[in-house]
């Protein structure tokens, strides 16, 4: 076990180094940032001054150097916009996106689970049927269509919910369904799917002849044996949706990391944008890591293999 | 493959509809100058935000509205066709070949070259769907021909994990040694002899990405990082939409409805696929 959790640790540190490094050089891609983040009509003076405060002068490999030791202190370089180092405004909008992915994956437990098992256990019927083919439907609508849809059925039409901005769980509500919904419906799919394979096991069948009702034989025997892989997948959309809310935040004004993303390419600020695209990523790998190392606890065969 | 797909296709109606609405898409992106009704870039400010032809005050000729500028919605989302098919097929293609190599190569050869590409594979995975894309066209600017690249160059993650774990298997199969046997060297046996045989894998995912790659396309359209602006596309016209979404419902709706129909007929015919290539999964 010692022996996994150091191979697993040491791959993720790996994948991390490459991570920031490609967020280091996505900003240079196009060459020197600083023309693109000045108006047109700032003189060589000013551009000047702006390459000299975040360090474009000096040589790549110096940058490259100097941003690699700053993040082991997690310094994150300066926001140019908000004159501010990045890592602080981050934090700032972290909790914004972590209660809306929290809200998603409540959504997301609470129509997929029952949705996964009745379309397993009523396989072949109508209620399978449609259940899956709203994952079909679910899977294939775009998340920020989704949110339009929602903001003109419940806030223009029918006023119910606020179509945009934060302040009360109201505001919560249509972004949190919006979010939600691809991850609902994959892990429905794969909940029936999971529970259809296990459903034809034999100790379902002996639990089934000593007794046991179906529901009883499904939820104590069948479910605990097909959560497994769902188990896995939930934990890395924890991670998805933390990273994918970038859409959703945007479409509901949600003003958390996925909108500050947006809004550091719109102000030109590509320190920060290089921030919140490595934030991102990272908290990404992290989870991954949790997910892989809290699986492999639960499951003996993970880490044997 | 193709006569058990045919086969399968006679039994699903649902794939039927699919397949007719993506002969329908492809139809009108292909002769979108032909049968639009307008230019999808003509201003006319006199006719602003009118509404579709069933609603009150409607324009005649204007079947689904106008948008702020009075242009028309039906050939925007015509034109709008275009890109997305695109932008899908193309990076499409793009990662899958890429993807198909690596694949292949990994698979085939093992060793430092397979440690090499499934750690890159793991470097592009930790980047959240269109991240590592968004952030990519913001520094480089739009463009159609960066969006392909980009698109195309995030997505061959799929492919490669799927082609190595199908080449892991073939090449212990016996027509594998034979060939190494009569001398056929690595790339003869990789091309000839492997790649024929990871086609229907590599068919399936490649159906089921293009609706993902043409939903990353609108995506980074909405978020205004997409084609240069004067090209009319489903994704801008959602954002667009937005705005005006409390007095003129139609422009967001419309785009919207077509990306969904779009994509939702790519899975259902990406599904039919998966099902013929592995019947296990059928009943699932």
């Amino acid at each position: 076990m010692i022996g996994f959790i150091v191979k697993r640790v040491g791959h993720t540190l790996l994948v991390l180094f490459c991570v920031a490094t490609v967020a280091f050089f996505i900003v240079r891609l196009a060459g020197d940032p600083v023309q693109q983040m000045l108006p047109p009509e700032a003189t060589i003076e000013q551009e000047r001054a702006l390459r000299a405060s975040l360090g474009f002068d000096r040589p790549l490999l110096d940058q490259y150097v100097s941003y690699m030791t700053g993040l082991l202190g997690l310094d994150f370089g300066q926001s140019v916009f908000f004159h501010r180092p990045a890592f602080e405004v981050i934090m700032e909008r972290l909790p914004l996106t972590i209660d809306l992915a929290v809200a998603a994956m409540a959504f997301t437990l609470i129509v997929s689970i029952p949705a996964g098992i009745v379309a397993a256990v009523r396989r072949g019927s109508a209620t399978d049927t449609s259940v899956m083919a709203s994952v079909l439907v679910g899977q294939s609508t775009p998340a920020f269509w989704v949110g339009i849809l929602l903001i003109l059925i419940f806030a223009v039409n029918l006023q119910w919910l606020p179509a945009s901005g934060t302040g009360s769980p109201a505001h919560l509500v249509l972004p949190a369904i919006t979010l939600g919904l691809y991850s609902a419906a994959m892990i429905a799919r794969l909940l029936r799917s999971s529970l259809i394979d296990v459903l034809g096991e034999d100790y379902i069948r002996t639990a089934r002849a000593k007794g046991l009702s179906g529901f009883k034989a499904v939820t104590a025997h069948g479910l605990r044996n097909a959560s497994l892989p769902v188990v896995t997948v939930v934990g890395l959309e924890v991670g998805s949706l933390l990273g994918g809310a970038i859409l959703t935040e945007q479409v509901f004004s949600w003003p958390g990391i996925g909108r500050l993303t947006v809004e550091a390419i719109t102000y030109r600020d590509y320190p920060l944008m290089q921030a919140t695209v490595l934030f991102l990523a990272a908290v990404f790998v992290i989870v991954n890591l949790v997910v892989d190392l809290s699986y492999a606890l639960l499951d003996p065969r993970v880490r044997l293999s | 493959m193709l006569t058990a797909t045919l086969r399968a296709l006679r039994r699903n109606h649902a794939a039927k509809v699919a397949v007719g609405v993506i002969a329908l898409v492809v139809l009108v992106g292909v002769f979108a100058p032909l049968i639009a009704p307008h230019d999808p870039n003509l201003q006319n400010l006199q006719l602003k935000l009118r509404p579709p032809f069933w609603m009150d005050g409607s324009e005649p000729g204007y079947l689904l509205g106008t948008d702020k500028l009075g242009r028309d919605v039906l050939s925007r989302v015509m034109y709008g066709t275009r890109v997305s098919l695109l932008v899908g097929l193309a990076a499409t293609l793009l990662s899958g070949v890429v993807g198909a190599a690596v694949g292949v190569v990994s698979g085939y050869y093992r060793g430092w070259r397979e440690q090499v590409f499934m750690r890159l594979a793991d470097v592009q995975l930790a980047f959240p769907s269109i991240l590592l894309a968004l952030a990519i066209i913001a520094v480089l600017g739009p463009s159609l021909l960066f969006l392909i690249l980009v698109l195309g160059l995030t997505g061959w993650v799929s492919y490669a994990r799927v082609v190595r774990a199908e080449v892991l298997s073939l090449r212990e199969r016996e027509f594998v040694t034979a060939a190494r046997a009569i001398g056929d060297t690595g790339p003869q046996i990789m091309v000839r002899h492997l790649l024929p045989n990871i086609v229907a894998p590599l068919a399936t995912i490649g159906t089921l990405q293009v609706a993902a790659m043409i939903v990353a396309e609108a995506s980074l359209s909405y978020l205004g990082l997409g084609v240069p602006p004067s090209v009319p596309t489903w994704g801008s016209m959602l954002a667009d939409g937005q705005l005006y979404l409390r007095g003129a419902w139609w422009i967001a709706v419309f785009s919207g409805a077509a990306i969904m129909m779009t994509t939702l007929a790519i899975n259902v015919t990406g599904d039919l696929l998966r099902d013929v290539a592995d019947p296990k999964a059928y009943h699932r």
